[in-house]
């Protein structure tokens, strides 16, 4: 036995992939999903793991792996599995060829997500099965045991962790990779090809594979009754789990399952027998307890336990049991600290620039420039799904056009990452139905937000390997923009110009606001720092307005943090009166 | 609560501080002296700036790797307002490790609020706080950047983990270059009498 190491939920998901003999692995970066891949490439001598472009894609290439008879891997967030759906819902119908698990990482209580989304209805809604581990141990271990319920079953497993399961470290003894012999590929188009008729088919099919799993739920090692004997008895799930097991007496009944669709109905009536009072703890929505409920078995679950934000020790103990934590009690007028764009950021530039037009509408997209909502920015209209940024413009340079509203002036916004993921296809859409609207693509050279991974933009591939770099100019060309204009948003002239110029067009124009992130590690960056001459600043605040983290007023004059600034001059050019340069510069350089 | 018999410690600071490198030092040191051990953060938008904390926990058995309010034994702040942010997590009477250090967040420096004045002494009231000028002893040494390990030797103080082997945990988890500069920290750390 190796010696047991503190990993993260993620680290020892990778692990138990590896572990499990898996070769190809697709996926897209998303919180809290992203470091499962990162952990992935350190395998690479013995499995293929790359980025995808999105999670449907990812989803397609790993199942396209598994056809082929390769045990293959998908990763995303809980909302990519809303982008991957498409395909899911049938591979269930098909089955697969080796294994083929899809992991959800969803994120109760938002922590970096914009819904919290019980995905364990996706696996009922797709009739797939549900494996669900509750710590890092388990991540691994139920991987391994994953791979083999998706291969006796021919089905698609769905793995689900959350933020807490993810990100949290927990000892995990290690075991040693088990190689898999791939069988012969031979075409099968029965099985493969989803016509009307091969559907029709495999819908019997799937419900008798349904009837099988169920019955496996009912003696699988991932479902374990601990019979303490206590007249109370819980059942429960995933990270729950945990807290019911520190909240509850030690003479509580535990029914912990693992296997958590379909529910082993068999095993729950039996130790639904064995104790008085029955109560379901889980995250979320009222998964377990809406079944138990449907098959006439007396629980206790939501009507105590909120069914929305993430769970504690402490929201279980005051639940079940009335105990209020003891709270020490202060009289302090508490500030905020929200995300920022950090010192430096390139999409600073180009929000400082379409915050100051009051007709202007930003419809916004999900990464580090969501950031440009923020106040004293306050520059985005929407944000609400990848791709949106281009779409949701269209909708309302339409709803606009019908109003006989004029006096707007509509700019899409999304990132580089983002583009290759669903961007594409809105821009399609802008040019062939003529939209008065005009797309942004904010490329800072990597996928910011979910902690730097490359794209199809970068160059690189997730193993660091150099790739063919995608033009988002060539694209945008190819698809009709003529005039694609490109600038540095970094220096407020080019970025005010390429706004007018994109405005004043006489045909389709697109904006390429491009400048890497300061935080990208092979990239040698300009650093430098500013400081104000105190005899000049006239504390009209306005270099306040660019929202930099390391400007604030001290004794009535603008100071800059210099452990923070990195030198950008954003905050220089906006300044009317000449009291901010960089050191070593003399202003106007 | 019979289940229940691990320690709790929150550790909370401004994103890019260091909190995460203290934690690891911190979780392997207790996986090494033999105990289970659980730790959780939250990633994400975090990252940008925000503000972050870290919850480890130790014991024979742990089960949660969360807690809830009241329930951390000590907390290690990276930054003033932090420290008041995370307070109700601390169960009163607990001991409260502070930084005497603020990082201004934008609704401050944007001049829409104020960074409040009364922290210590609103803490003060329920806690057992303790001041430490970490970043400025980091500075002394050479490079901010150490005043987690700085807070890290007051923590291994104020929590007496005399004997779990530091100078091991160091070695393990801080890169070989700056391991000199980080024992020097760990150690002013621990000396430090507020």
């Amino acid at each position: 036995m190796s010696k047991r190491q503190l990993l993260t939920g993620n680290e020892a998901i990778a692990r138990g992939a590896y572990e499990a003999g898996v070769t190809v692995c697709s996926a897209y970066p998303g919180t809290p999903s992203t470091e499962i891949f990162e952990n992935l490439a350190q395998y690479k001598d013995s499995l293929y793991a790359e980025w995808a472009p999105n999670e449907k894609v990812a989803t397609e290439v790993a199942y396209g792996a598994c056809i082929a008879n390769a045990r293959s891997l998908t990763a995303m967030k809980h909302v990519g599995l809303n982008v991957a759906a498409d395909l899911v819902f049938t591979a269930a119908y098909n089955g697969v060829g080796a294994g083929f698990v899809i992991v959800t990482a969803d994120d109760p209580s938002m922590h970096s997500s914009q819904n919290e989304q019980d995905n364990r209805r996706y696996a009922q809604f797709a009739k797939i099965p549900l494996i669900e581990p509750s710590d890092s141990q388990e991540c691994k271990d139920f991987m391994k045991e994953a791979y083999d319920i998706s291969e006796r079953f021919d089905i698609p497993v769905l793995f689900r962790v959350t933020t807490r399961v993810s990100h949290s470290k927990s000892l995990v003894s290690l075991g040693e990779r088990e190689e898999q012999t791939p069988a012969h590929y031979v075409r099968n188009i029965p099985k493969f090809v989803c016509t009307p008729g091969n559907a029709q088919r495999h819908r019997p099919e799937l419900e008798e594979k349904l009837k099988g799993l169920e019955a496996y739920a009912n003696t699988s090692p991932l479902n374990s009754m601990e019979l303490n004997g206590g007249k109370v008895g819980v059942i429960s799930a995933s990270i729950a789990y945990h807290y019911a097991k520190e909240v509850f007496p030690a003479d509580t009944s535990f029914l912990k399952l693992g296997f958590t669709w379909p529910l082993p109905m068999d095993l729950i009536r039996t130790f639904a027998s064995n104790v008085e009072t029955l109560y379901v703890i889980e995250e979320l929505e009222p998964f377990m307890e809406e079944q138990l409920k449907a098959a006439g078995i007396s629980c206790i679950g939501k009507q105590l336990i909120p069914a929305m934000f993430e769970l504690n020790p402490e929201i279980v103990r005051r639940s079940i049991f009335g105990t209020e934590p003891n709270v020490a009690k202060m009289e302090l007028d508490m500030v905020t600290r929200p995300p920022a764009l950090c010192p430096g950021c390139p999409h600073r530039g180009f929000f400082y620039v379409l915050s100051k037009r009051k007709d202007f509408v930003i419809t916004g997209d999900i990464g580090c420039y969501t950031l440009g909502y923020a106040a004293p920015l306050s520059a985005m209209d929407t944000c609400a799904c990848m791709g949106g940024g281009f779409s949701l413009g269209m909708g309302m340079a339409k709803a606009f056009a019908q109003q006989g509203v004029t006096d707007k002036k509509i700019f899409g916004v999304v990132g580089d990452s983002t583009f290759f993921h669903s961007g594409l296809t809105g821009a399609v859409e802008i040019l062939y139905n003529k939209g008065n609207m005009i797309p942004c693509v904010l490329d800072n050279s990597i996928t910011g937000m979910t902690g730097h991974q490359d794209n199809p933009g970068t160059g690189f591939t997730l193993d660091g390997e150099i790739a063919t770099k995608i033009s988002i100019e060539a694209v945008l060309k190819s698809f009709g923009f003529e005039n694609v204009i490109i600038c540095d948003p970094q220096d407020l002239k080019s970025m005010q110009k390429a706004v007018d110029d994109a405005l004043a067009s006489t045909v389709p124009a697109a904006i390429i606001v491009r400048r890497p992130c300061v935080l990208i590690k092979r990239i040698k960056h300009d650093i430098g720092k500013c400081t104000v001459d105190r005899d000049k600043c006239r504390s009209c605040k306005i270099c306040l307005k660019v929202a930099c983290p390391a400007l604030h007023m001290k004794d009535g004059k603008t100071e800059i943090d210099q452990t923070l600034c990195v030198g950008c001059k954003v905050c220089a050019q906006a300044c009317p009166f000449g009291a901010i340069s960089r050191i070593g510069e003399q202003k106007g350089e | 609560m019979a289940n229940n018999t691990g320690k709790s410690i929150l550790i909370c600071g401004v994103g890019g501080q260091g909190t995460i490198l203290m934690s690891k030092t911190l979780t392997y040191g207790l996986v090494a002296a033999g105990y289970d051990v659980k730790m959780s953060e939250v990633h994400g938008m975090a990252q940008r700036g925000g503000s972050v904390s870290t919850q480890v926990r130790y014991g024979e058995k742990v089960y949660s790797p969360i807690i809830g309010r009241g329930e951390a034994d000590v907390l290690v702040a990276f930054e003033k307002l932090e420290a008041a942010r995370y307070s109700d997590l601390l169960k009163p009477g607990g001991t409260a490790l502070i930084n005497d250090y603020e990082v201004f967040p934008l609704p401050v420096s944007s001049g829409a609020a104020e960074y409040p004045t009364n922290i210590y002494d609103e803490m003060k009231k329920v806690f057992d706080v303790r001041v430490i000028p970490a970043s400025t002893i980091a500075k002394s040494l050479g490079n901010i950047r150490c005043t987690n390990i700085v807070l890290m030797g007051a923590l291994v103080r104020a929590f007496s983990l005399e004997s779990i082997d530091w100078n091991a945990a160091l070695t393990a988890v801080v890169p070989a270059k700056v391991l000199e500069m980080n024992i020097k920290a760990f150690e002013a750390g621990y000396q430090f009498q507020g």
